[in-house]
């Protein structure tokens, strides 16, 4: 028979290197003095290599004069008296605009493909997934020097042009396209279209408010479209329409007016659409095949219609799984318009961290410079990301 | 509640007769209504102009035989500019005399990563300790010589596939270990641990690629003390592997969160130590878990090896260009680039699928 024990023994604290407490600070202890260690090794061999090469730190070089000229440039810039610091500009600027253009397109194509894998026609399907299989599995490098020096490079001379309604000309230095070109008067059409957006806020605000009190609703969509639209388009008429096309005419050898859009931003633009439509487009057909088909029929069910199911029930869910991904694939899109060294693009890769490093030496500072901006854009995105998520995601109590 | 509805039956019907046949797929994948019918069309004609030229183009039209470019005689692709260049693209500019020596490591590779994918094959345990500690070690001896009275070859003169696939191999075997770790390092309750794997993860996946081989290429030489000589292929190694396996750590990362907590209270209830807890029980389910995203991952560092072009290696990509500026052979860009497209693809295409096949195969525990 069991006897209760007359006295229970003391829980002993045994040694120290058992105690899970103690240990976790060794370890970060550790931890902090290698990282430490190994930054101080790293800034000290950085230190002795600069002197040893003569190169001075710090940003003054911003301030120099660059003295190189840039094939494209969004914002002022000449060779003769920019400075580095202007060419980081006009770098990042010429990121942003091929990164826009890309996203643009890439969510269009993608979407569309998207949707096609998921056709009940099986010609159209099998077509949408060869696409994708062929383009996602190919390194994007690889697709614009494709499109650059294969294609691009093999269209004719500018007499040769192949040439779209006497107005758009492809030929190989780009494309030319008419530009356009706006007259005194022409800033109210923008200031009215600023005033559309706000009204269309407010209609909607007032809509929302009208449909939680009484339950009607407004036809808000039809009447924001109208408005975006229908304002501007008034303004401009009675400001006497001041805007002008320039359209591009050959003359020489060359054409005179228009715009000109380098081949090397073509081609960019061309590769990283196509490249990163492959992926957007799996993503949306993993978004609308998660949305359980009973969501469909029970809304069904309640006597719902298509539009409405697909607008109020469908779509907000797939949207969930979707966003996040898409948004991923945009950040993928924004650093890998970094390529464009490659093919001469002037991003900001290859103007400020090719040329402008390579004609200061300035390594640290360039290259510090060039990733915080593509780390900041991340970090931006990714916390406007989240934000959006903890809006969206599922609420459970 | 009785109505008059549920006084009559309704008469039995007869059951569905069971359709098939061609006409019947065509009827109901192809023709089932109108719009479908032109879409149908639209899609049939699209397909007859964009594949039929280009199956004409690369297959029936093509030149195959050769030695020149007079050779290139017909309409279509003219595949002598690859075959004459073929053992470039395999060994790049490696010496005539020692590429037995490469021969050797890539027919262990190729045998050693199909011992591990088949199957059937047995010993899965001696093929992977093989694969990760044999022939990294074999391969190093025989491809840069330089003991064992085997000439030495820097890395210089290595190039075209081989160089593709060593740098693939050694990202891959280099960086799952390293975002293992980092993923463990993300989920430890230790404040400072933590925090240094999030700015670490963060950093390296915020950058592009491209920063990471340029920072490799121009600023790694700055962080070393200036006597170590460091060789430029091992730089963009180095680049490669932190920057993959930040990608790696979130996968694993992913993974390991998908696990229940039971799991490992149960392995401490059984007295297994934080390790041990993480070997036997926690990431066996966690990497089983995410297999697909490992290989996505695998898949998306070997189409990015090819950036290595920029920093002025030669791996396959960067030969078939640089062989575009042969002045015999300009104009054969697409031919050239079709055919580095096709080797990227096969590889990838292949991986993507193995990892369908795998993932079936380890889902059988769910099967019922």
């Amino acid at each position: 028979m069991l006897r209760p024990s007359t006295s229970i023994p003391r829980r002993s604290r045994g040694p120290l290197w058992r105690d899970p407490a103690v240990r976790a600070l060794f370890f970060q202890g550790l931890l902090l003095a290698t990282v430490l260690g190994i930054i101080a090794f790293l800034v000290h061999n950085a230190m002795a290599n600069l002197d040893a090469r003569g190169i001075r730190t710090g940003f003054g070089f911003l301030d120099h004069r660059a003295g190189f000229s840039i094939s494209q440039t969004l914002i002022d810039y000449s060779s003769n008296v920019s400075t580095y610091g202007r060419t980081f500009l006009v770098g990042l600027a010429n990121t942003l605009l091929v990164s826009a253009l890309g996203i643009v397109a890439a969510t269009i194509i993608g979407f569309l493909v998207g949707l096609a894998r998921l056709s009940p026609n099986w010609l159209l399907a099998r077509l949408a997934g060869a696409y994708v299989e062929i383009f996602r599995n190919i390194p994007l490098l690889l697709q614009i020097l494709f499109w650059y020096f294969a294609v691009l490079r093999a269209l004719p001379s500018p007499r040769q042009s192949i040439t779209v309604f006497d107005s758009f000309f492809l030929n190989v230095r780009g494309l030319v396209m008419p530009a356009p070109e706006t007259q005194p008067g022409f800033a109210a059409t923008p200031i009215a279209l600023g005033v559309a957006i706000l009204a269309v806020i407010a209609l909607v605000i007032l809509a929302r408010r009208r449909q939680a009190a009484t339950g009607a609703q407004w036809p808000v969509l039809p009447l924001s479209l109208a408005l975006l639209i229908a304002l501007p388009l008034a303004v401009f008429w009675a400001t006497g329409s001041p805007l002008s096309w320039s359209v591009p005419e050959l003359s020489g050898f060359n054409f005179r007016g228009g715009m000109q859009v380098l081949p090397e931003l073509v081609a960019l633009w061309v590769a990283l659409s196509i490249y990163t439509a492959a992926f957007i487009a799996e993503i949306v057909r993993s978004g609308i095949q998660s949305v359980p088909r009973g969501q469909t029929e029970a809304a069904r069910s309640l006597s719902l219609p298509g539009g409405l199911t697909l607008r109020r029930i469908v779509i907000p869910q797939a949207m969930r799984v979707m966003v996040p991904q898409v948004t991923s694939q945009y950040l993928n899109l924004i650093k890998n318009s970094s390529l464009a060294t490659a093919i001469g693009y002037p991003d900001l890769v290859a103007v400020f961290a090719g040329t402008t490093l390579n004609q200061t030496g300035q390594a640290i500072e360039v290259m510090t410079m060039t990733m915080l901006v593509y780390l900041s854009i991340s970090l931006v995105v990714s916390a406007l990301m989240n934000l959006y998520n903890a809006r969206m995601s599922l609420k459970e109590r | 509640m009785s109505s008059d509805s549920e006084e009559k039956l309704v008469a039995s019907r007869p059951p569905p007769t069971p359709q098939g046949g061609p006409v019947y797929w065509l009827r109901t994948r192809l023709f089932s209504g109108p719009i479908n019918t032109v879409v149908s069309i639209v899609t049939l004609l699209l397909i007859v102009r964009l594949v039929w030229p280009v199956i004409d183009w690369a297959l029936i039209e093509a030149d195959w035989v050769g030695s020149s470019r007079a050779d290139c005689t017909g309409d279509g692709a003219c595949w002598v500019f690859i075959s004459t260049r073929w053992s470039q693209i395999i060994y790049g500019f490696y010496p005539v005399a020692e590429r037995w020596r490469v021969d050797i490591v890539l027919g262990l590779f190729f045998a050693l990563i199909a011992w591990l994918v088949i199957p059937r094959l047995p010993g899965k345990r001696v093929a992977a300790l093989m694969a990760l500690v044999g022939l990294p070690i074999i391969a190093w001896i025989l491809l840069l010589g330089g003991v064992f009275g085997l000439a030495h070859v820097p890395t210089r003169a290595w190039g075209g596939l081989m160089l593709t696939l060593t740098i693939a191999a050694v990202g891959i075997v280099g960086s799952l270990p390293l975002g293992v770790v980092l993923a463990l390092g993300r989920r430890s309750k230790m404040p400072l641990v933590r925090a240094i794997c999030v700015v670490f993860i963060e950093f390296w996946r915020g950058v592009p690629l491209i920063t990471v081989l340029f920072m490799s290429s121009v600023m790694l030489p700055l962080f070393v003390p200036a006597e170590v000589e460091f060789d430029k292929l091992l730089r963009a190694l180095i680049g490669i592997m932190l920057f993959w396996s930040a990608y790696m750590a979130e996968v694993v990362r992913s993974g390991l969160q998908a696990i229940d907590k039971g799991q490992g209270e149960a392995g401490a209830a059984l007295g297994l130590g934080y390790w041990l807890r993480m070997r036997l029980i926690i990431l066996p389910q966690a990497l089983k878990l995410v297999i697909p995203g490992i290989v996505n991952t695998f898949i998306a560092l070997f189409k990015d090896t090819s950036l290595v072009l920029i920093i002025g290696l030669f791996d396959v990509l960067s030969i078939i260009q640089a062989g575009l500026t042969d002045s015999d052979w300009l104009g054969f860009a697409i031919e050239g680039y079709v055919f580095a497209a096709l080797v990227f693809w096969v590889f990838c295409f292949g991986m993507s699928r193995y990892s369908q096949i795998i993932e079936r195969r380890l889902d059988k525990g769910y099967q019922r």
